[in-house]
């Protein structure tokens, strides 16, 4: 890249990171402060006048850096004679703001704050003005609203601030999300995203069938940002920032945006019915309106907020109207429009510092007093008003000159009385700035005593009223060379047309209307009294009530549909699942696409039918009787054990063996569980909702057995084949389900143990945290009025239960064992001795079996988890992948010769995993029974025969 | 020659938790080093996987030795690559701001149930077996149901059990598309079921369709698509902070596992099945868009706020999801990235302000210390989420909007994600100005009360701070080198529609081994 190119990104990038400084700079005093925000911006202007001489001889200046070319996004600038007159506003105003700025704040606000986010801003509109792709434009574009929402909202101790930055970023947000649909669709008509090419693209844009949608996007956009009708309420209420933020964002930035935006893409938009029926209506319609609502505004700072949504609306009109004469005004009077309208923002920032107030009501009679003030004013309001000698006035003339030469559907003078009567009410606020605010008596009740502020806070108004005055008597020798190039760049390949900016264009139209405007403004300013009463009187419609009224209607739709959908009903989220899926099953499936079935029907046998009878019987009073826990939970044992049997008929014996250990254990935590909780379920749902839910139930039923019977009856090749070859020569054991469970399928394996493993710790923190938190003290004091057994701990049970621990270790012992070659394996065989464990619990109740018991349940957990892992992992030691087992044959007499492999050790963490889980699941319960005031008992038996003789003996 | 590095992302928490869980149960100290040590290892391993796997070899896992599709396979391809990533990162942020914020000890077994979440996360991105995914669906719902109920309370429990019970009911249905599948087509690798479906007959695919659906039901479910979303407001609104911060992945999960299955198992252009996600999941995409963006802008309080703006960004990135074209999973993918690390930005630094709030109800109280520094964060992170530049969020919206041109959707989708962006905008800002702008007069002291000591507030430490700025700067990050980042995604995704490429490296060592 050229220098050029380099300085350009430079200039973009400064004020960026220039906003670092402020925030620190802040440390080292105020005045420290603004100059470390003037500093980068001086610099940037500095580079801006290095490249200018170029600019100004016709040439653009380009940079590019490749950003996301997947999207046509890079991060490319351009700098033609419009993006110099832009930046040129916005770096030279961000200085006399700065300078404004440093005098205006009081000791109270945060100004390295303020600076910090004055310099984003000032980087985000120099971003937009230089971008040479639509994309990163919108990105800029997006900045803004985003910076100008911070520094509207700077006061956020104050409503009107909060409710304006608010109220400003959600109009220009939609509106900049609108304009990335328009952006996104105008980049692909034009089959690029880049301004340069999309301006070269203008008559295929214009032809295409999208240029309608993407033309409605993108003004959207443009005005919402430049505050154009219906648009235009949220630019008074951003009147609520501080006065330099108004200064700067309403004269020569923000509301600018839409405007540069059009003059932007004026080569390529404009020159439609569409365009100009859009653009120069809204504009014509916003002149009017906004300068209709200034002149009855008493706050300065409104009555300058008004007048600028007039003038933008000027401007917009101007570009509407499609001729490249009325372009190149428009960039003339974007010129003229800065220079009063920033000197007019801080005047009134002046006059309510200095005297406390802005209604335009408690001032009058300050010419004497603040005679600075009043001349800097002065200058600007007329020049606003359109007076000859300054340079509104030229820009206005030439308004009208376009004005009059435009037809509007027909009708050769709507436009031109239009436009009269916006300028007319222009010159009548203008005048009113002045005469009610410096002319006048003297009054002695100003809440504070005004004065002429420091030269630090005039200087800034001073110089741009002294352009003012310089551009309006010698036109052509200052700006001359600027609005000409700036305007060759938004009318692009268009012939530049005749102008001439000069005071005294001969007797015309413009003149006329010109003179029109004045008397009349007079004649308003005279008559302003009468006028306000009946402006009070009417009806208007208040746009920040309706706009906060929309917006509360909206959020209370919202916080309805949302509380009524997501109400936390588990069964009613539960219903819709159930609902989708068997819909969409049914859907997907769409009644056919079966192939034949390749399978008999088996015959039913009475024992089958007899289970299925008792399948059927126990889950239907399930239905009936759910609410009784205890009868519940015993015929979801029926259930259970009757699909074991299932298992069984169909040949799948370890799974029935599982089944049945799972079970068991289930079964008896939950009986145990079920000591702490009320011994039936309230019921909650209503006849209809039992319906409901019922025909739901019956649906997924239906469903899932649809789908089993329909696979039921086909065969398909599936992989189990290669289990079945490969289970004895490739993983060492002929009970294939155990092979796949901890060889084929080892990983599937070891996670599910994890889950186990995980559950345990889960329940174990669940208890810890429900039992040191209110529902301990509930447990404490709930009486368990229910009738305790005399005999917790029967003699007989204990007695049997003791026989059974060995029989039942030997059991677990033998099924773990066997578990490679027959049904088997460390998972029931975990289950198993769980129950033999569970069993002395229930017996001699937890206390005294814990006192017997040498292994921790986490470290069973732990170390389960960790054996199995590191079998696995030890496959790498023979490079191998992870689980890859290893078996062996090995002869220990007088045991016969059997095998041996890391599957063994495998299936040894699974069965600890399985047993620390359970024996954890055990602990936490027993932990709620001592909160619950359960006794511990020291004995193993309530009665115990021994102690009795024992006793009796000592008696004796 | 096979790298044992891609099981370490799932075997080294996996080895780690029971340590952890067992050994250092009493110990907090050394479990908090123990698991962050851990997590910064799994980071390391993680890039080292994504740098291996951005050669664009597919590198298959054969489980046990068993080949494809007898064993288990473990796939690492540069999605699943930057997936794990991208877990290990969000991960190691949501530990150090759990243990500096001091949510590690309210409960016990945090740092176990940490590192088996991980597990479960990782081992999901990884496994090229649908069974497979099935188990780590639940090792990552067991943990996560155990670390969203860390620390208790009523409310809490109420959304856990919600929480749980939806994801199980998940979980059955899960199971029962598994049967239908391998009813049908006799496998549960996912390269062999491609291979299988494109022989199946399309007259005779009814089950397989039934068994797509109920899969992308399942996936739906997780990934918290209306109308089966309904489970994750509350969850993640009472869910510890740090923890809702990792659920952001959780939801991804679901993406993905759609992405995947529906890639290369169902696949574009196999007839039988090619039209459910176009179908069903862009309408369901659309809905959860604007229920996410109501409940922004409804929400009474910050938590809820986040987890419907984490629902309106699966909503978007759903959309991009469903249209299965290599430009929209593309910018699905680089829109994933981005939300999953937004909303666990929002949610860690929602703790932050709600640790020196009273309540979370959006509506005025006094004002906070360190204001500034939060406000600035909280603005930093709503504009990730709502999709603003300069982070990623924009850039991700815009691929979104570029990629979904076709005309059924333009309309639809595009006035979703843009208005559902204004209306979630619109909310953000009320709940900012409402918390950090609109403040109440701090009380003014009770004379007749005894005199107490009011103590400072105690400032936020680096390490309460520092997850919550990492995460800010790798969205910026993501913002600035948005073309490499995009192009990553885009060879991930041409490597997941090449599915005779995927396929091919799975089957392919068949004939070797």
């Amino acid at each position: 890249m050229t220098d050029s190119s380099n300085f350009l990104v430079i200039i973009a990038l400064l004020p960026f990171l220039g906003a670092l400084l402020p925030g620190v700079m802040i440390r080292a005093g105020r005045t420290a402060c603004a100059w470390f925000t003037a500093f980068p911006t001086a610099l940037a202007l500095l580079l801006l006048l290095v490249l200018a001489p170029a600019v100004m001889r016709g040439e653009t200046i380009h940079a590019e850096i490749e950003w996301l070319p997947q999207l046509g996004l890079t991060a490319s600038f351009m700098l033609d004679g419009l993006s110099l007159l832009f930046a040129g506003m916005i770096l030279g105003i961000g200085l006399l703001i700065t300078l404004y700025a440093r005098f205006y704040l009081s000791g109270n606000d945060p100004m390295g704050v303020f600076f910090t986010y004055l310099l984003l801003f000032q980087g985000a509109m120099l971003g937009i003005v230089l971008s040479d792709n639509i994309l990163l434009l919108l990105i800029f574009w997006e900045l803004t609203s985003l910076s100008s929402f911070l520094l509207i909202g700077f006061w956020s101790h104050l409503p009107e601030g909060r409710q304006g930055a608010r109220m400003a970023l959600a109009v220009t947000g939609a509106g900049g999300l609108a304009m990335i649909g328009g952006m996104l669709i105008l980049g692909d008509i034009a089959g690029s995203y880049k301004i340069s090419e999309i301006l070269q693209a203008g008559d295929a844009i214009r032809a295409s069938d999208w240029y309608i949608p993407a033309l409605i996007l993108i003004l959207l956009g443009a005005f919402t940002k430049s505050a154009q009708f219906p648009f235009h309420f949220w630019l008074p209420h951003a009147m609520a920032a501080p006065t330099p933020v108004s200064a700067y964002l309403h004269s020569a930035t923000m509301v600018k945006a839409g405007v540069f935006l059009m003059a932007r893409m004026w080569p390529a938009l404009a020159g439609t019915d569409a365009w100009f029926y859009i653009v120069a209506t809204t504009g014509l319609v916003t002149m009017v309106i906004g300068a209709l609502i200034a002149l009855f505004k008493d706050d300065l700072k409104a009555l300058l907020a008004f007048s600028t949504v007039s003038h933008l609306g000027l401007l917009t009109m101007l570009l509407g109207i499609g001729t490249p004469f009325a372009a190149v005004v428009a960039v003339f009077h974007i010129i003229n429009h800065l220079t009063f309208k920033a000197a007019l923002f801080m005047t009134a920032g002046i006059i309510d510092h200095e005297t406390g107030t802005r209604d335009i009501n408690r001032l009058g009679g300050l010419r004497r007093l603040m005679p600075v003030t009043f001349v800097i004013g002065t200058i600007a309001a007329l020049s606003m008003a359109g007076i000859p000698l300054f340079n509104g006035f030229l820009s206005k003339e030439m308004m009208l000159d376009a004005a009059h030469d435009t037809t509007w559907a027909g009708n050769p003078l709507i436009v031109a009385v239009l436009a009269t009567v916006g300028a007319l009410l222009s010159v009548a606020y203008s005048l009113r700035f002045i005469w009610h605010v410096f002319f006048g008596p003297v009054r002695d009740d100003y809440p504070s005593k005004p004065h002429d502020p420091p030269f630090g806070m005039w200087a800034g108004p001073a110089f741009l009223a002294t352009l003012v005055v310089v551009i309006g008597i010698v036109p052509a020798a200052i700006v001359g060379p600027l609005v000409a190039v700036a305007g060759g760049a938004v009318i692009g390949d268009a012939e530049m047309p005749y102008y001439s900016l000069k005071i005294w264009h001969g007797v015309n139209a413009a003149l006329f209307m010109s003179i029109i405007a004045v008397v009349g403004g007079l004649v308003f300013l005279a008559l302003h009294g009468g006028l306000n009463r009946i402006w009070n009187a009417l009806p208007r419609p208040e746009a920040k009530a309706i706009f906060d009224w929309i917006v509360a209607q909206v959020a209370a739709l919202s916080r309805r549909v949302t509380e009524a959908s997501h109400n936390g009903s588990i069964s009613r989220y539960l219903a819709i699942l159930i609902v989708a899926s068997v819909a969409l099953g049914a859907v997907a499936f769409g009644g056919s696409g079966l192939a034949t079935p390749s399978r008999e029907m088996l015959p039913v046998s009475l024992p089958v039918l007899a289970g299925w009878l008792m399948l059927i019987v126990a889950t239907g009073s399930i239905v009936v009787m759910h609410h009784h826990r205890f009868r519940a939970l015993v015929l979801i044992g029926i259930i259970g054990l009757m699909i074991s049997f299932g298992f069984v008929f169909l040949s799948a014996p370890d799974l029935a063996l599982t089944q049945i250990s799972v079970e068991t254990v289930t079964i008896m935590l939950l009986l145990l569980a079920l000591h702490f909780m009320p011994k039936s379920t309230p019921r909650e749902s209503s006849g209809l909702l039992k319906l409901r839910d019922g025909v739901i139930a019956i649906a997924a039923g239906g469903g899932v057995g649809a789908l089993a019977y329909a696979f039921m009856l086909r065969d398909v090749d599936t992989i189990s084949g290669y289990h079945l070859e490969n289970s004895y020569t490739g993983g060492g054991g002929t009970n294939v389900v155990n092979v796949i469970l901890v060889d084929f399928r080892g990983y599937d394996t070891y996670g599910e143990i994890i889950v186990l493993g995980i559950a345990g710790f889960v329940i174990y923190a669940l208890m810890d945290t429900l039992l040191n938190g209110p529902a301990a003290r509930r447990l404490r004091n709930t009486d368990y009025a229910q009738n305790r057994s005399r005999d917790r701990h029967p003699l007989m049970m204990v007695v049997a239960t003791r026989v059974m621990m060995p029989i039942a270790v030997m059991v677990g012992v033998y099924i773990f064992l066997r578990g490679h070659n027959q049904p088997g394996g460390g998972f029931v065989a975990g289950l198993v001795i769980s129950i033999a464990l569970l069993m002395q619990y229930m017996a001699s109740g937890f206390a005294w079996t814990q006192n017997r018991q040498r292994v921790e349940y986490h470290a069973l957990i732990g170390i389960g988890a960790l054996v199995a892992g590191l079998t696995g992992a030890a496959a790498w030691l023979y490079n191998s992948p992870f689980l890859t087992s290893l078996y062996g044959y090995v002869e220990l007499p007088p045991i016969e010769e059997f095998g041996i492999g890391t599957a063994f050790l495998f299936d040894l963490g699974v069965f600890m995993t399985v047993l620390g889980a359970v024996m954890l699941m055990l602990y936490s319960l027993s932990r709620i029974a001592r909160y619950a005031g359960e006794p511990i008992n020291v004995d193993p038996m309530d009665y115990d025969p021994k102690q009795a003789i024992v006793d009796e003996k000592g008696e004796v | 020659m096979m790298s044992h590095w891609i099981i370490l992302p799932v075997l080294l928490p996996a080895l780690l938790a029971p340590i952890i869980g067992f050994v250092m149960r009493h110990d907090l100290t050394m479990a908090r080093i123990a698991s962050v040590a851990g997590t910064i290892v799994l980071v390391a391993i993680a890039m080292g996987l994504t740098v291996s796997a951005a050669g664009g070899e597919t590198q298959v896992y054969d489980l046990g030795n068993w080949p494809a599709p007898f064993g288990i396979v473990l796939v690492l391809d540069r999605l699943s690559a930057i997936l794990v990533l991208l877990t290990m990162v969000l991960g190691l942020a949501v530990l150090i701001h759990a243990i500096a914020t001091g949510w590690d000890a309210r409960g016990r077994h945090f740092h176990a149930l940490f590192q088996f979440q991980l597990m479960g996360i990782a081992g999901a991105f990884l496994t090229g077996d649908v069974f497979n995914l099935f188990v780590f669906f639940e090792v990552l719902l067991i943990a996560s149901y155990g670390l969203m109920i860390h620390g208790g309370g009523r409310e809490r429990m109420r959304a856990g059990l919600q929480y749980v019970v939806i994801n199980l009911a998940g979980s059955t249905l899960f199971l029962f598309a598994l049967g239908v599948l391998y009813s049908s087509v006799g496998t549960l690798n996912m390269a062999d079921i491609a291979l299988r479906l494109q022989e199946a007959d399309p007259a005779e695919a009814g089950l397989i369709r039934v068994a797509a659906m109920l899969l992308m039901i399942v996936f739906a479910v997780k990934a918290a698509l209306f109308p089966v979303h309904f489970w994750l407001p509350a969850t993640y609104a009472n869910a510890p902070a740090p923890v809702a911060a990792l659920f952001a992945i959780m939801t991804k999960v679901g993406a993905y596992a759609i992405i995947r299955v529906h890639t290369v198992s169902f696949g574009p252009g196999l007839e039988a099945t090619q039209d459910i996600p176009g179908t069903w999941l862009f309408p369901a995409a659309i809905i959860t868009i604007a229920l996410g963006a109501l409940g922004v802008l409804g929400a009474r309080q910050l938590l809820p706020l986040i987890a419907f703006s984490v629902v309106g960004s699966m909503g978007t990135l759903m959309i991009a999801v469903a249209a299965l074209t290599p430009q929209a999973t593309a910018a699905a993918l680089y829109y994933l990235l981005h939300s999953t690390l937004a909303a666990a930005a929002l949610f860690l630094l929602a703790d932050l302000v709600l640790s020196r709030r009273d309540g979370q109800a959006l509506s005025p109280r006094p004002a906070m210390a360190q204001t500034g520094l939060l406000a600035a964060l909280f603005f930093g992170a709503a504009i990730a989420m709502t999709g603003m530049p300069p982070l990623s969020g924009f850039l991700g919206k815009l691929l979104v909007l570029d990629a979904l041109r076709m005309p059924g959707q333009i309309t639809w989708a595009w006035s979703a994600i843009l208005i559902g962006s204004l209306v979630t905008i619109v909310g953000f800002a009320r709940a900012g100005s409402m918390i950090f702008w609109k403040t109440t007069p701090t009380d003014a002291p009770d004379e007749s009360a005894p005199e107490t000591e009011v103590a400072e507030p105690r400032r936020l430490t680096v390490a309460e701070l520092a997850p919550t700025m990492a995460i800010l700067a790798i969205l910026g990050g993501m913002s600035i080198f948005a073309g490499p980042v995009m192009s990553f995604a885009e060879d991930a995704t041409a490597q997941i529609y090449d599915r005779d490429g995927y396929i091919a490296a799975v089957l392919g060592q068949q004939e070797e081994g």
